[in-house]
């Protein structure tokens, strides 16, 4: 067995500003006077200087080709990161996305002129409320937070709209991703933290004793941060309903149940996709994502403006006077949007449901080739992702060596120290794209840090090894920060 | 299905080392009641080929898109060096993950620590972040993040003349954080906010922000509004939403802006219908602790070696959850690589050369469109590469006349303003060429008259 380890061209390169030289150019333009065009602006509103680079467009390329040979993407191997979902990025998404029809139109062109986009746009929206068991969409969130932010605006709107000014809180496992609470709080929400029971998941009964009247919602993943489903989903959506209060899904991780199940048919009022995760759209190194909201039937009028409606055989953009309001401007990630809707179609009907069956199979495969030697705290019921941690590690090895010590070995490490219920999280999820070699070096690869840590540990604490930089000291980072390149420094 | 290695035979393996028979076993914890009992209500599976044309033809029936463009708004068409996208598909880049992992991310932070020095540098302000989603989010963040800073008063000051949708996210984001939301009249003779209206800036006010240039495309007196703000201690906030002008023009930080936010989809982004843009967001030094959003460091590593890593997360909704600056967690990471390779490309020349261009070609467009046709100036203000002029007849009509003769005039602004429902907003760049301009202003005399 090998794992695919890691041997790397190292290219040195120094800033963008280091290739610039007074007077080069890099840049294309058509043949114009322009000697006086600066007296067209007001003598106070002229600039002055600009300290941009001056390179060819050579020094440009080089220095980010150059650059790009520092970066670990999901093409060049293995990405377990959980709760992340990095699947694979199909390459047709990608030509698709760039063609002239799509990439050029303007937002305010005319509906009628922009019937391709509508028709995608509104063939989307269907698509995700049938896949989540909803009634309407809205594609407008640009990442799975703002469409956090977006839900529970939503979920604010109704309850005013029933002059219901009481609900002040919100209800938030402690499992949760640290976007739930910051979402709302943006919102003016104060947080009360729920409990995981010993099993991981929502207790019901300490559930019950925080429900009242102040309540707005109640926000669930599930499957929960720890990849396990929450089997008494249809009791906590009850209870939460019985209060008055709304239940909102957090989908980061739909994949586990897609074609499987439908959080619409469990009790959730709200949820939000995001794009990047499920629904194959590249992570760009931290975006653009896109976060589509999907809500029942009764939350709709509620959706932020504007959303696409077909109107005869016409796609046009409807407005509603009740809308939480809008939450950026134009319509949403589009250039997002469209790759996801040619993965969905790509799928289809017949082959959705093998996206979660082999991401399921996938992370269960690894959960019991290593649960033996890493301690998996909550091992019940894993779905897509399963969690792992140092407890059991000799020579006091801890989450953070091994991720390094996987950088060594050719992966990008799992989630590490998330979610922070499990002390020293490794939160591996595979999706479903990684062949059984692939998953099977992976294991050999822990299953081999694993006895390094016995044998050798240095070898393990100071990894990575073969990488040009290892450990960057982020205190120092924090306490002085330097965040802009000084151009007139000598280097 | 070709994303979906596993083979029978290897299924088999995985589930007799799991120690179960059938995939469907896996999925024994949701509850039978909703498991679902036939296939989803979606289109059939389709093949390489056959989703290739479905989406050509799709992109087909956007006939907008091969039309003649002179809109704007917030969202501007300018020329991306090719170069630009042939980057943006190294996949080391677009499949890479937030780089939390600095040893094997060194590509994404130092490109965004470029970004952020020239976007610093093109704002002239101290510090800018690694980017929000849009300009309206970078808006509606900036007030909230002024709010934090200002923390006793009640009060933000918007101008009237700033984008509608950015009004718009603003008062959603502000809807329960900030009292109060004072938006300032608009002076139909210049386009820009009402002198009269700066009073309304007061010891109660927690910043005031205004778009440079306005949303119809005039320039407000910057440097008036900033005096009156600084002189209440209101902070002060510029939003810029087509950057190309700052290649030729003074900057937010030449006008003392507190904070400076900007749409950056002018700079190498193509216009894709609204969105992916690029939200920047910039701000003295004094109150990065405030910031939103993700931002890249310069460090050592444990040898000493220079290197790049996230930086102040403390700030973030992944440690302070509830007490974060904001609930923002990626960035439009991709964008900023594009944005920050337009940049180099163009280079203070190439900008600058850009910028000159758009200005010309609209004293051009505009001189012409007066001289030739019924139509007059609707605002004195001076502007960049847009304006508004104010017709005989209802602008939105007229518009829908010019686009059955194959040209985007203008955006009507009836939609936002009803009182200016004879007036249109154009917008000219470098790829509107010289003939194209004459084209739009014989057009737009045969419907109007010359």
């Amino acid at each position: 067995m090998r794992y695919p380890g890691i041997k790397d061209l190292k290219l040195a390169e120094g800033s963008i500003y280091d290739r610039s030289k007074p007077g080069r150019k890099g840049y294309s333009l058509p043949l114009e006077n322009l000697e006086n065009a600066e007296n067209l602006i007001p003598e106070e509103m002229r600039r002055k200087e600009l300290d941009l680079p001056e390179v060819s467009e050579l020094d440009a390329v080089r220095h980010y080709t150059r650059l790009s040979t520092y970066n670990f993407g999901l093409d060049g191997g293995f990405y377990p990161l959980g709760s992340c979902t990095m699947k694979y990025n199909p390459k047709i998404n990608e030509k698709v996305a760039r063609l002239k029809g799509f990439t050029n139109l303007h937002p305010e062109t005319p509906e009628k002129y922009a019937q391709g986009t509508l028709k995608l746009m509104y063939e989307l929206q269907n698509m995700l409320a049938e896949i989540g068991g909803f009634a309407g969409t809205t594609l407008n969130p640009a990442a799975g937070a703002h469409g956090e932010y977006t839900g529970i605006g939503i979920i604010k709107a109704y309850h005013e709209s029933r002059k219901d000014f009481k609900r002040t809180k919100v209800i938030i496992p402690d499992s949760a991703h640290g976007t739930n609470p910051a979402s709302c709080a943006m919102h003016g929400y104060d947080v009360v933290v729920l409990k995981s029971n010993e099993k991981g998941k929502v207790c019901l009964s300490a559930l019950k004793e925080l429900l009242n009247d102040e309540i707005a919602a109640m926000m669930l993943t599930n499957p929960n941060t720890l990849g396990v489903f929450e089997s008494e989903i249809c009791e906590i959506t009850k209870l939460v309903h019985d209060a008055g209060a709304l239940v909102y899904g957090d989908g980061a991780n739909m994949n586990a149940i897609l074609g499987v199940a439908r959080p619409g048919d469990m009790g959730i009022d709200v949820l939000h996709y995001n794009l990047h995760k499920t629904f194959s759209t590249p992570h760009g190194g931290g975006g653009p994502g896109s976060g589509p909201v999907c809500v029942v039937e009764k939350l709709t009028k509620f959706l932020p403006n504007p959303v696409v409606v077909k109107n005869g055989e016409n796609y046009i953009f409807n407005e509603n006077n009740e809308s939480m309001g809008m939450v950026r401007s134009f319509y949403g990630n589009v250039g997002v949007c469209l790759k996801a809707y040619t993965y969905i179609r790509e799928m289809g009907k017949e082959h959705i449901r093998e996206i979660a069956e082999n991401a399921v199979l996938n992370a269960n495969y690894i959960k019991a080739s290593l649960s033996d030697i890493y301690n998996v705290e909550y091992p019940e019921g894993t779905l897509h992702e399963t969690v792992f941690d140092d407890s059991k590690m000799p020579n006091d090895v801890t989450t953070l060596d091994i991720a390094k010590a996987l950088i060594d070995r050719g992966y990008h490490p799992p989630t590490i120290y998330f979610p922070l219920i499990v002390h020293g999280a490794i939160m591996v999820e595979p999706t479903e794209n990684e062949s059984k070699d692939d998953i099977d070096a992976f294991i050999f690869a822990m299953r081999e840090i694993y006895e390094k840590s016995i044998n050798d540990p240095e070898n393990i604490k100071n990894a990575p090894l073969v990488t040009s930089v290892s450990r960057p000291d982020e205190t120092t980072a924090a306490r002085k920060p330097i965040l802009t390149q000084c151009t007139t420094c000598i280097s | 299905m070709r994303y979906l290695p596993v083979t029978d035979q290897e299924r088999k393996e995985m589930l007799e080392k799991i120690g179960i028979n059938s995939v469907d076993e896996l999925f024994s914890p949701i509850p039978e009641k909703v498991l679902l009992k036939n296939q989803l209500n979606l289109p059939t599976a389709m093949s390489e080929m056959e989703l290739d044309s479905l989406m050509s033809e799709l992109a087909e029936m956007n006939t907008g898109s091969k039309m003649s463009n002179f809109q704007g708004g917030g969202c501007y068409a300018h020329y991306a060096p090719a170069a630009i996208d042939q980057m943006l598909l190294r996949s080391e880049f677009y499949t890479a993950y937030t780089p939390y992992q600095p040893e094997i991310s060194q590509g994404t932070l130092q490109s965004i620590f470029e970004f952020q020095t020239m976007i610093s540098k093109l704002m002239k302000m101290d510090v800018t972040n690694a980017s929000m989603y849009d300009g309206a989010t970078a808006a509606a963040e900036a007030v909230i993040m002024a709010s934090k800073i200002n923390g006793k008063r009640k009060k933000a000051v918007i101008a009237g003349t700033v984008h509608p949708h950015y009004i718009k996210t603003i008062r959603t984001y502000a809807a329960n954080i900030i009292e109060e939301i004072e938006i300032l009249d608009i002076d139909a003779t210049t386009g820009t906010i009402k002198e009269s209206e700066l009073s309304k800036i007061d010891e109660n006010t927690i910043c005031v922000l205004f778009q440079y240039p306005n949303y119809f495309g005039s320039m407000e007196n910057v440097f008036k509004i900033s005096e009156i703000a600084k002189a209440n201690k209101a902070l002060v906030i510029a939003a810029v939403t087509e950057m190309t002008m700052l290649g030729a023009m003074i900057a937010p930080g030449d006008f003392g802006a507190d904070i400076a936010i900007g749409e950056a989809q002018s700079l190498g982004l193509a216009p894709n219908f609204g969105g992916p843009g690029l939200g920047t967001f910039s701000a003295a030094e004094k109150h990065i602790r405030k910031m939103p959003g993700r931002l890249v460091g310069k460090t050592v590593d444990k040898k000493g070696k220079e290197c790049f890593v996230l930086t102040l997360a403390a700030r973030e909704q992944h440690i302070k959850r509830e007490k974060a600056t904001s609930n923002i967690c990626s960035n439009q990471g991709l964008m900023t690589l594009a944005v920050g390779m337009y940049l180099s490309i163009m280079g203070k020349n190439g900008l600058k050369d850009v910028a000159l261009m758009n200005l010309k070609r609209k004293e051009y467009m505009l001189n012409k469109i007066v001289a030739e046709t019924k139509a007059v100036k609707a605002f004195s203000a001076s502007s960049y590469n847009e304006f508004t002029i104010l017709l005989p007849q209802n602008a939105k009509q007229v518009a829908d006349k010019m686009a059955e003769k194959g040209i985007l005039a203008g955006i009507s602004l009836s939609k936002y303003f009803p009182e200016l429902n004879n007036a249109l907003t154009v917008t000219v760049t470098e790829l509107n060429s010289y003939e194209e301009i004459d084209s739009y202003v014989k057009t737009l005399a045969e419907i109007i008259g010359g």
